[in-house]
């Protein structure tokens, strides 16, 4: 059966008024009025009518899960694009509402599930700030936490390295990507008992403090990528045939990612220096050193390359961590958010009582409400939660980067070819468990 | 805030309440959260654009039937839902969040869609999810539920489980 999404879909341009036509084509910022509405006198007679629509997905390999796009096209050129979404949608922040603060987590982790310890971390700290308790979380649990998301945008980055080397051609590129991030998810496992979906992060703190040895295992793996990085150079960034297919694809300008609303590597690669760790510290960014890559000219090149660049910046900060990861206590000893050690329940009443308690009933969160913002690897997540002082939040959004930055699409494909619509939709690297949640 | 009388007598307010633009700007756990009132949503809005605000990062709504009794700045009558509106000025680093309140009977707002077209699928999303309607918006239709679906799932009367299974095309 075909798939029919009603009016939703992209409409035939006699059907649309030239305000709607003028978003379509991409062009809400460069056009008048009156230039969006001539461009809607293509001719109707299906005769003279050189102008197909095609369908693209939603389970197309390379649209990274269940993205569909409406393409309008003439010849081998892309007037019209429309993303159509919601094939995934499951109703998470519907879900949150039902769930605990303790066991949002869990629901919150599976959202972008490329980096889920950031999607962990931002419900923690706007949790935290809602319970007060932000200025008290202990200086190890920080400092394990910017390790923890430092690694998730190494893994969630070369992620995207294997993908767009798979959208692109270069399949031995996905081997590759692959390949290294297992090692960086290994690292995670063992940390955190799990590949993905990880609830680690938690509201006070982190579940358990770090294992034996893992300083050994950061160590490797840090020893280990930049010698790959190499391999992925001469691959890739220098490969003439890499660039031909990469440069000039997909140009987005700075006005027009921040009208967009566009986030991370997307309005990075515009040249616009915007990075929430660095502009609007959280966890302790202030106090590492990084450079902030950014890039000129807003095409898919600039993006990969910024991303390629992103990891090492991340290893730089993870060095950093590493000497001055501080001793101490892995979550906060506040007895209205930490269950008691589990000795202390087999000796004491209150206790287990309080313990019980905690993952019976939750914890309580003052009233109020409060918005958090962290950069993830694909721009900035954003938590918001309006508490009404019950142990579930009232109501959680998520501000998911991928559903903003989808937006981009139709701007960065207008005029360009059909075949770098999937060099386009690779750059912009959409994680669809986001999009839809 | 009304300033509330201590028993020693000084007068103590619980948060500092100050006015932008004729809109009570509250500090909320050190964030800047400013009540604008629907009437002037979208004048208000494009003057904090033209202050700097120029990025519209998100947009959301919440359904307080089941919360009327939240805290709320003097002048500012709960209403059910609330539209949520988190603003960012990138080049002097701050951040705003305005809050509108959208009656029941009416649930409308006007689309910041010419303002900030960023907004466009969250406007959708809202839409789609609470059934407020934006007016002016290009493409009010929905983004996450199918096109026939009926309800508004983060509604709070929309309860969860025992949900009619809804088949697309099935005869009704």
């Amino acid at each position: 059966m075909i798939a029919n999404e009603g009016a939703q879909e992209m409409r035939p341009r006699s059907e649309l008024s030239a305000r709607e036509l003028f978003r379509e084509v991409g062009a809400v910022l460069r056009m008048s009025e009156a230039e969006a509405s001539a461009l809607g006198d293509l001719p109707e007679d299906p005769e003279d009518d050189q102008t197909m629509v095609i369908n693209m997905g939603p389970q197309h390999p390379s649209t990274h899960g269940v993205l569909r796009l409406m393409l309008e096209l003439q010849g081998e050129t892309v007037l019209r694009c429309k993303p159509i979404i919601g094939y995934l949608h499951t109703g998470m922040e519907k879900t949150a509402e039902q769930l605990t603060f303790m066991q949002g987590g869990t629901n919150v982790t599976r959202m972008d599930y490329l980096s889920p310890l950031n999607n962990e971390l931002v419900f923690s700290l706007a949790t935290e700030k809602l319970l007060g308790i932000d200025g008290d979380i202990p200086e190890r649990a920080v400092w394990m936490r910017m390790l923890l998301s430092e690694l998730n945008r190494m893994s969630s980055h070369l992620l995207f390295m294997a993908t767009n080397g798979m959208d692109l051609g270069a399949v031995s590129m996905m081997i590759y990507g692959w390949r290294e991030r297992e090692e960086v998810l290994r690292f995670f496992q063992k940390v955190t008992g799990l590949r993905m979906n990880h609830n680690f992060i938690r509201p006070g703190g982190l579940a358990a403090d770090l294992p034996a040895g893992w300083r050994d295992d950061v160590l490797r793996l840090l020893a280990m990528l930049p010698d790959r990085f190499e391999e992925y150079d001469v691959l890739m960034t220098g490969q003439p045939i890499w660039r031909e297919r990469l440069q000039g694809v997909g140009v987005i300008t700075p006005t027009e990612a921040l009208a967009l609303g566009a986030t991370g590597p997307i309005l990075r690669s515009t040249g616009v220096e915007w990075d929430l760790r660095r502009d609007m510290p959280y966890l302790h960014y202030d106090e590492v050193e990084f450079d902030v890559v950014v890039g000129t000219y807003g095409d898919a090149f600039d993006r990969y390359a910024i991303r390629l660049n992103e990891i090492r910046e991340s290893m730089r900060i993870v060095r950093q961590i590493l000497d001055r990861m501080p001793s101490g206590d892995y979550r906060i000893q506040d007895k209205k958010v930490t269950p008691p050690p589990r000795a202390r329940i087999d000796e004491s009443m209150e206790a287990l009582i309080h313990h019980f308690k905690i993952f019976t009933e939750g914890f309580r969160v003052p009233e109020g409400e409060v918005y958090v913002g962290i950069e993830s690897p694909r721009g900035e997540i954003g938590c918001y939660i309006a508490s009404d002082g019950s142990p579930t939040p009232y109501r959680m959004h998520m501000r998911a980067p991928s559903f903003v930055n989808i937006q981009c699409l139709p701007h960065m494909m207008r005029g360009g070819l059909v075949a770098d619509a999937v060099a386009v939709i690779s750059s912009v690297d959409p994680v669809l468990g986001e999009v839809d949640r | 805030m009304s300033a509330e009388v201590t028993t020693d007598g000084t007068e103590m307010s619980e948060d500092e309440v100050t006015l932008l633009h004729g809109c009570p700007l509250v500090d909320s756990r050190g964030q800047q959260v400013l009540f604008v009132s629907r009437d002037r949503y979208l004048e208000v809005l494009r003057l904090l654009t033209d202050e700097g605000f120029a990025m519209c990062v998100d947009l959301t709504a919440v359904d307080y039937s089941r919360f009327m009794t939240r805290e709320l700045p003097d002048g500012v009558t709960a209403e059910r839902f609330e539209v949520v509106v988190n603003l960012l000025d990138i080049s002097a680093r701050r951040r705003l969040r305005i809050r509108v309140q959208v009656p029941e009977n009416d649930p409308s707002v006007p689309s910041l869609f010419d303002l900030h077209p960023g907004t466009e699928a969250m406007e959708r999303e809202v839409f789609d999810m609470f059934g407020i309607a934006f007016s002016d918006h290009p493409d009010p239709s929905r983004i996450l539920m199918p096109e026939d679906w009926i309800g508004h799932p983060l509604r709070k009367d929309y309860e969860t489980g025992s949900i009619p299974v809804q088949f697309k095309g099935a005869p009704s």
